[in-house]
């Protein structure tokens, strides 16, 4: 079936369980995300995060088995039409181990990213520029000789994103990505997502815990609570909201600052312009800290 | 690690599979001390102009439990052999027993060097790319590629586990009982660890569409030749025709 819709990844009214289970893990979720854009999904563990990411890439159920009701939609799609490799080339995933990502069979980084190309037989010139490509926008290419698996965990968790880059999805879905990483990597995955939205036009599902990375790079935000989206808005709007917290989210430090410094009487416009100033000299480097 | 480059390491990785088949073949179907014997001069002579004597140590040092238990068994057990060299106790050492063991620890030796030989001379990728090239489908070389380098992430992780399970106070030294005492809250994370691995490679290899139907493009073909496919019809018909002559008692090898 294909729906009148624009928007490259969409969902409308899923509801998912797993096999087995009798609860549904996902309940009623709809959301749409357009290209270019970055919705960010934050929510307690056992919300519904993941099984939402594999529910929105076309993996659930089609390889892990489980109930599927609702739509789930992949370029105007319906996932339950698509095989794993059809989806897989509409919609990339990355998951939160960089290491159980990489295939494991090839001694370079380039064979590596090169991998998901291969296996839909393209032509050896479309290989490589493909795959240079994909480096080049993640601006990996240096790594492209190095052997994968001696690479740090930043380093991995990008060549694994390259290597689902490579097959060129409208959209990707992010499960927790920088998760394994330390601040470094992190920065490296949050700048990549960014250019992603920015330079490549993707349409991104970003479900992360660390709401510093969120902030930086999410345009919206949902929150999921026990399978459903219980809110829904604009990042700066949704991270400043206190009831983020009741929700099992930790604000970014910034917003805590804002809202400590505001409950001492300071003007929440003028903490708000400091802090933008400090967090524009400090994009690249290590989060900011709230104060102890 | 790449081989070292030599006239050896750069034939066809088909051709030294052929050529290690062969010995195996040899060195255990061929009966007498010629078979284990020639195997052994002909991996010698590869082994030599391949310039891996070395390497080749490590995979002589792993026959060792083995040819000791071949000896003990077949030199004091050996059934219905009377010529006595020596007697331990009640048991009596035979000369048809030693005869017999040597024989049989020069066939474990003749195919652990032509093993090594093959190993030591040929890069995993080079055989995967061109075991696929001529067939082999994803699935096989996914499944033989993933083996040989999950065993060391496996050790790798078996390490971490040992140290955070000795962090915790578990005795992982000592005699061999609290050895193997210690193994079982080893084994545990371990393989839970692998299985949980392999549910999100298997969605990781998916989501790169590796289920995908049609033949996978290959990248970099391995150098073959005419003269190399001969080659490797030639020593597989011979050994398959020695193997018969042998068995068939048409020749009878020294």
């Amino acid at each position: 079936m294909t729906a009148p819709t624009t928007a490259p990844l969409v969902l409308a009214a899923a509801r998912y369980r797993y096999a087995g289970a009798r609860t549904w893990a996902l309940d009623g979720v709809s959301l749409s995300v357009d290209a270019s854009r970055i919705l960010a999904v934050v929510g307690a563990n056992d919300a519904g995060k993941s099984t939402l990411c594999l529910v929105a890439s076309g993996l659930a159920p089609a390889v892990i088995g489980g109930r599927f009701e609702g739509s789930a939609l992949l370029d105007g799609t319906e996932t339950r039409d698509l095989r794993p490799h059809e989806a897989a080339q509409r919609c990339g995933i990355l998951f939160q181990n960089p290491l159980t990502q990489l295939s494991g069979t090839v001694p370079t980084v380039w064979e590596e990213v090169a991998f998901g190309p291969r296996n839909v037989g393209m032509e050896l010139p479309e290989i490589v520029e493909r795959t240079e490509g994909a480096l080049r926008t993640l601006r990996i290419s240096d790594l492209a000789p190095r052997d994968p698996s001696r690479l740090s965990g930043g380093q991995a968790q990008l060549v694994a994103l390259a290597s689902v880059l490579a097959l060129r999805p409208a959209s990707l879905v992010l499960d927790e990505p920088t998760s394994q990483l330390d601040p470094e990597g992190t920065r490296l995955v949050g700048e990549a997502i960014r250019r992603l939205a920015g330079e490549a036009g993707s349409a991104i599902l970003i479900v992360e815990h660390k709401t510093s990375l969120i902030e930086r790079v999410a345009d919206e935000i949902g929150v999921l609570a026990a399978g459903r989206i219980v809110a829904r808005g604009g990042a700066a709007e949704m991270l400043s909201d206190a009831a983020l917290t009741s929700l099992g989210v930790d604000p970014p430090p910034a917003a805590r600052l804002t809202r400590v410094l505001a409950d001492a009487g300071i003007d929440r416009a003028d903490v708000r312009r400091a802090i933008d100033a400090v967090r524009v000299e400090n994009f690249s480097g290590p989060p900011i800290e709230a104060p102890a | 690690m790449r081989p070292a480059e030599g006239v050896y390491h750069r034939l066809n990785p088909t051709t030294k599979l052929v050529i290690a088949f062969a010995a195996a073949l040899i060195a255990f179907g061929v009966r007498g001390w010629s078979g284990p014997v020639g195997v052994l001069g002909v991996v010698g002579v590869t082994a030599a102009v391949a310039g891996i004597g070395r390497g080749m140590r490590p995979f002589v040092l792993a026959t060792l439990p083995l040819i000791a238990s071949i000896l003990i068994v077949n030199t004091f057990l050996y059934p219905d052999a009377h010529d006595v060299l020596f007697r331990v106790g009640p048991l009596a050492a035979t000369g048809t027993g030693l005869a017999a063991a040597l024989q049989a620890s020069l066939r474990v030796v003749a195919f652990a060097l032509s093993v090594a030989v093959f190993s030591l001379t040929t890069p995993t990728d080079d055989l995967l790319v061109d075991l696929e090239h001529r067939g082999l489908g994803r699935r096989g070389v996914f499944v033989i590629g993933a083996a040989i380098r999950t065993i060391p992430r496996m050790a790798e992780r078996a390490g971490e586990i040992v140290e955070s399970q000795r962090a915790r106070a578990l005795d992982t030294e000592g005699s061999l009982l609290r050895r193997v005492r210690g193994l079982v809250p080893l084994a545990g994370p371990l393989i839970l660890g692998a299985l949980s691995d392999v549910e999100e490679r298997t969605m990781a290899l998916e989501a790169r569409a590796f289920s995908a139907p049609g033949r996978r493009t290959t990248l970099r073909p391995i150098p073959d030749t005419a003269g190399q496919r001969a080659v490797r019809w030639l020593v597989a018909l011979g050994s398959l025709a020695l193997l018969a002559a042998t068995a068939g008692g048409v020749i009878t090898p020294p």
